[in-house]
């Protein structure tokens, strides 16, 4: 440890109390954002202590990363300087839960796990199923900008969280929005954290509007010879009157990867619907309400499959959903977990482009290499996960085909940004893509939070 | 105002572009709010490259400027308060692209909220947001405000619709953020400047989501003889996870100034009305329906009416909609507010407004959006008598504390705008109004775009509006005016 560092431990330790500092090289090293690994790392217990922690920051210029449950920390571009992780997790607690107003405030800190139990409790939930369910916690989810199969029905965290309490770069204890489930009460700051990777200040306290569980839900689910009809069928109940929670689509390299044993060790729910969909591109819906309710959804829903020519329809019931809602949830899990060297790619695009984008994904990676999976949410999200065959040659090649895509959904007037990678391939191109004209209006954002630049600088969209 | 000023925005917009004479600017001097403040001169661009021109010009000449829809805004948004340059969008109100198969559209600021949804009807679809003065306030200002309306309780508010902007800055540069597709890489901008009151931008094009219409619609009425019932079917509703499209409430003060004009068929006699709308598939509205109804009856409505055919539901929702005007009628000056509490907190928020009221010698009437905790107190008082209407201000800052105690927030969805930057220290700590002002100055660094807004000034509440003859003849001409929220 350098001398800067020990200092730095010291003066971090005075504010969180030494047994939770954390300075032992093994330990630190499970701090490592893309191979970079910070002085220290700290595990503060209070909001005031986080401020103390980043006015000291500012004060000595030392690089703030934030962190969670460090499932994803490899978002984003490796940091250019990173000197101090502040570790929330021992910011676990519910501060306060108005069940009859389905509202809810808790520290970051919170699993996601932990926050489900509270709320199935009242038979309750929020929309976040999000990659590594498992390990993750409410701040890391947030910051990560994630999104869920289930914002087809809920939307992203950006339509429920009401607010946020958080440090930004002074070291100022500050918040917007509020605990309600409407309000126009000065800017709406905290939807600049939202995805922006600690880049913008430490979440403190999150405000969230919850949802009635959707149980009993029920599973459907077809599977088509070609894309054109798979995707014929998602604009069908796309502009019909059914408001499914989920409106996935899947390509058979996706079947191929939700049958392996790999799946089936991170999502032990059992599911039998997709098995038999290996090599076909797949439509499955969730679905909810009464007898009646659900009894219209599916007879809808085959008819619909039906006239768009499917090889095969299921309906699964409850049982069955954690297994497909979960393998849906844990695709870009399930591509590294296979694949260490794969690429995941995001790709927004309007609906009447996703045969276009999907097309033109297909085509660059065709003759190469590389096996390709694709899950398509209802929003018009596509991840896009591209896994070498081998080491050496096959990578390059997925570096290559990474930047041709970009260029080809951005030609589309879509958006495309790398969500995990090997870390060479940071070394070649920015995963946030080309920066878009608005990138100068991000960097006076950037300023009013954090004036000295310490939060993750480098890993953020443009070299933030 | 300096003419060489005026002389440049003429050459610029043609006269007919540009008002000045103080008759004409006579109406710009106030919107929806008891506010008032005049500008120097309103201006009217009729394309993207005007308003680049117009904001340049303000830079030069160090003037003023301020965004302007229809003027319906509630806080005093519109309003010049520093004087200056008004720009109306009343000229840039054309829907510029609609897209049937991505449910997205792309409008100018100054098409009316309720245009759109009209235009789009015919595949299906609607702009879900719906501010009760829909037919008359533009999508330029519910992004500004980010306006909500009965509907949002399900659908949302504006900024939950809203995918991308064209912006001309405060500094004159020309900006897109966000698009047709979904997630824009980095920051949410969107998220911040929609609601940003036109402190942040001049907004020139605005593209949107698009809602399929729902299958089926049914709508209840609940008669109440006690307001405690009332706000209790609405905490009950909420705790069952019932999630209605909409949820409002009448007090019986405001129904019987409602009735009497619009004969919406509100029983005179009852203390409270719920207005309660389901929508969705078929089965599923059938069945929320009756769920809602046994509500009602298990807190003690008296009666449960559902709309047997699209008239009545029409005449049931006019009533809503044009309480304001209805309340008009009745006192020439009334001061609206807009406070949030939890739902949870609704029989005991209500029981405060009305011993607030009394303490003060104010009848205070309610008409809100019961299913989102927001309020809208209406505290009518007489305009000539000064001290009566410092003590309404008053009276409505004690209801907005009170509002902030339960945990709630000073505005749901008319903005902070003149009216209420006063209360913003209430909610938000020095830091939390430091770090907005810095996002602002970032922004806005000249602070020549709409200044005196959101952030507290030190300046009392405006003179008040006196309205009692306009009013009189407005009410009488026009039968469609709606109701504040
Ligand atoms: C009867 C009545 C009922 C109402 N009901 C509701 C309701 O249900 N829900 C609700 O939310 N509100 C309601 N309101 C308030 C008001 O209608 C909304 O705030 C509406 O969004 C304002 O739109 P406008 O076009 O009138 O904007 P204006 O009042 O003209 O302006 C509002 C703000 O937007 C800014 N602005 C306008 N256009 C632009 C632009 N192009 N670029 C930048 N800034 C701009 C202005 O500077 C100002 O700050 C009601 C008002 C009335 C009078």
């Amino acid at each position: 440890m350098s001398s800067a560092a020990r200092i730095a431990a010291s003066r971090a330790g005075e504010i969180v109390g030494p047994a939770n500092v954390i300075d032992g090289a093994d330990e630190l090293a499970g701090y490592e954002v893309d191979g970079l690994g910070p002085g220290a790392a700290v595990r503060p217990g209070t909001a005031e202590e986080v401020s103390e922690l980043v006015k000291y920051a500012a004060a000595e210029k030392l690089a703030v990363i934030p962190v969670g449950a460090r499932t994803k920390l490899d978002m984003g571009m490796p940091p250019a300087r990173y000197d101090l992780a502040i570790d929330m997790t021992r910011m676990d607690r519910v501060i306060s839960y108005d069940p009859g107003d389905l509202t809810l405030s808790v520290e970051p800190g919170i699993p996601l796990t932990k926050l489900a139990a509270t709320l199935a409790e009242h038979k309750q939930f929020l929309p976040l199923a999000v990659p590594f369910f498992e390990h993750a916690t409410v701040g890391g989810t947030l910051a990560s900008g994630v999104d869920s199969p289930l914002r087809h029905a809920y939307g992203t965290a950006r339509e429920f969280v009401l607010g946020l309490e958080f440090v930004s770069g002074d070291g100022a204890l500050t918040k917007s929005g509020g605990r309600v489930v409407k309000n126009v009460s000065g800017y709406d700051l905290h939807k600049l954290m939202l995805g922006g990777i600690g880049s913008l200040g430490v979440v403190t306290r999150v405000n969230f509007k919850t949802f009635p569980r959707p149980t009993p839900a029920r599973g459907f689910f077809a599977a088509f010879e070609t894309m054109e009809k798979a995707l014929e069928l998602r604009q069908r109940i796309m502009s019909s009157k059914l408001s499914p929670l989920t409106l996935d689509l899947g390509s058979p390299g996706t079947a191929e990867l939700f049958s392996s044993a790999t799946a089936a060790k991170i999502v032990p729910e059992a599911v039998t619907a997709d098995l038999p969909a290996r090599g076909k591109w797949t439509i499955s819906a969730g679905f909810w309400g009464s007898t009646d309710v659900s009894a219209r959804y599916e007879r809808d829903l085959r008819q619909m499959a039906a006239d768009c020519g499917a090889a095969r329809v299921d309906v699964i019931g409850e049982d069955e959903i954690p297994g497909q809602l979960g393998r849906k949830r844990e695709f870009v899990a399930i591509v590294s977990a296979l694949s260490p060297g794969a690429v995941v790619m995001k790709l927004s695009v309007r609906a009447s482009q996703l045969r276009g984008a999907q097309t033109e994904a297909r085509n660059i990676v065709a003759g190469a290499p590389i096996d390709y999976a694709t899950l398509t949410n209802g929003a018009g999200v596509i991840y896009f996960a591209m896994l070498p065959r081998r080491a050496g040659d096959a990578a390059q090649a997925c570096r290559q085909a990474a930047g041709q895509i970009m260029k080809a959904i951005t030609a589309l007037g879509g958006y495309a940004t790398i969500v995990r990678c090997p870390l060479e391939l940071k070394r070649e191109i920015s995963v946030w893509g080309v920066p878009r004209e608005d990138f100068p209006l991000m960097q006076r954002v950037k300023r009013a939070f954090d004036p000295c630049n310490i939060f993750a600088p480098g890993r953020f969209v443009g070299g933030f | 105002m300096d003419h060489h000023l005026l002389h440049e925005l003429e050459h610029l917009l043609g006269h007919d572009g540009v008002l000045s004479r103080p008759e004409d600017l006579l109406l710009y001097e106030y919107d929806g709010s008891v506010e008032i403040a005049r500008p120097q001169c309103v201006v009217f661009p009729a394309k993207t490259a005007d308003v680049v021109r117009i904001v340049e010009l303000s830079n030069r000449y160090k003037t003023p400027i301020v965004g302007r829809g229809a003027g319906t805004g509630l806080s005093g948004g519109a309003l010049a308060r520093e004087g200056g340059i008004v720009v109306s969008f009343a000229r840039m109100n054309r829907i510029l692209e609609i897209d049937i198969e991505n449910h997205r559209a792309v409008v100018q600021p100054g098409v009316v909220n309720a245009d759109l949804s009209l235009a789009v009807a015919h595949a299906g679809l609607h702009f879900a947001p719906d501010p009760s003065s829909q037919r008359a306030c533009t999508i330029g200002g519910n992004v500004s405000e980010n306006a909500g309306g009965p509907h949002t309780l399900a659908y949302g508010v504006t900024t939950n619709h809203v995918l991308g902007l064209e912006m001309v800055m405060p500094t004159g540069e020309l900006v897109r953020i966000g698009g047709k597709a979904a997630d824009a890489p980095g920051y949410d901008l969107c998220g911040l400047f929609v609601g940003s009151e036109g402190t942040l931008a001049l907004v020139t094009e605005v593209t949107v989501r698009l809602t399929r219409l729902p299958e089926a619609v049914k709508t209840l009425l609940a008669v109440y003889d006690r307001v405690d019932d009332a706000t209790e079917t609405v905490v009950e509703i909420t705790a069952r996870g019932i999630t209605p499209a909409a949820c409002e409430m009448l007090d019986g003060w405001t129904l019987r100034a409602v009735e009497a004009w619009v004969h919406a068929g509100f029983p005179l006699d009852s203390a409270a009305v719920l207005l309660i709308e389901v929508d969705g598939l078929r089965e599923a509205a059938e069945e929320h329906a009756a769920q809602i109804a046994e509500v009602c009856r298990l807190h003690g409505a008296r009666e449960v009416r559902v709309a047997c055919d699209e008239k009545e539901r029409d005449l049931l929702w006019k009533g809503r909609k044009n309480a304001f005007g209805a309340v008009g009628r009745l006192s020439p000056t009334y001061y609206v507010q807009d406070g949030v509490i939890p739902r949870t907190k609704l029989p005991e928020t209500l029981r405060e407004i009305d011993r607030i009221g009394k303490e003060n010698g104010f009848e205070i009437g309610n008409i809100f959006h019961a299913g989102d905790g927001n309020l809208h107190p209406i505290i009518l008082f007489d305009a000539r008598d000064s001290k009566q209407f410092q003590r309404a201000v008053s009276t409505a800052e004690e209801i907005i504390r009170f509002c902030i105690k339960m945990g709630g927030a000073i505005t749901g969805e008319h903005g902070v705008g003149m009216e209420k930057d006063r209360l913003m220290p209430f909610l938000f700590s020095e830091a939390d109004i430091a770090l907005m002002k810095r996002v602002r100055d970032e922004f806005n660094p000249a602070g020549l775009l709409n200044p005196g807004k959101i952030f507290p000034t030190g300046k009392g509440c405006g003179e008040v509006r006196v309205r009692s003859q306009r009013n009189g003849a407005e009410t009488d001409s026009t039968h469609e005016e709606s109701s504040p929220a």
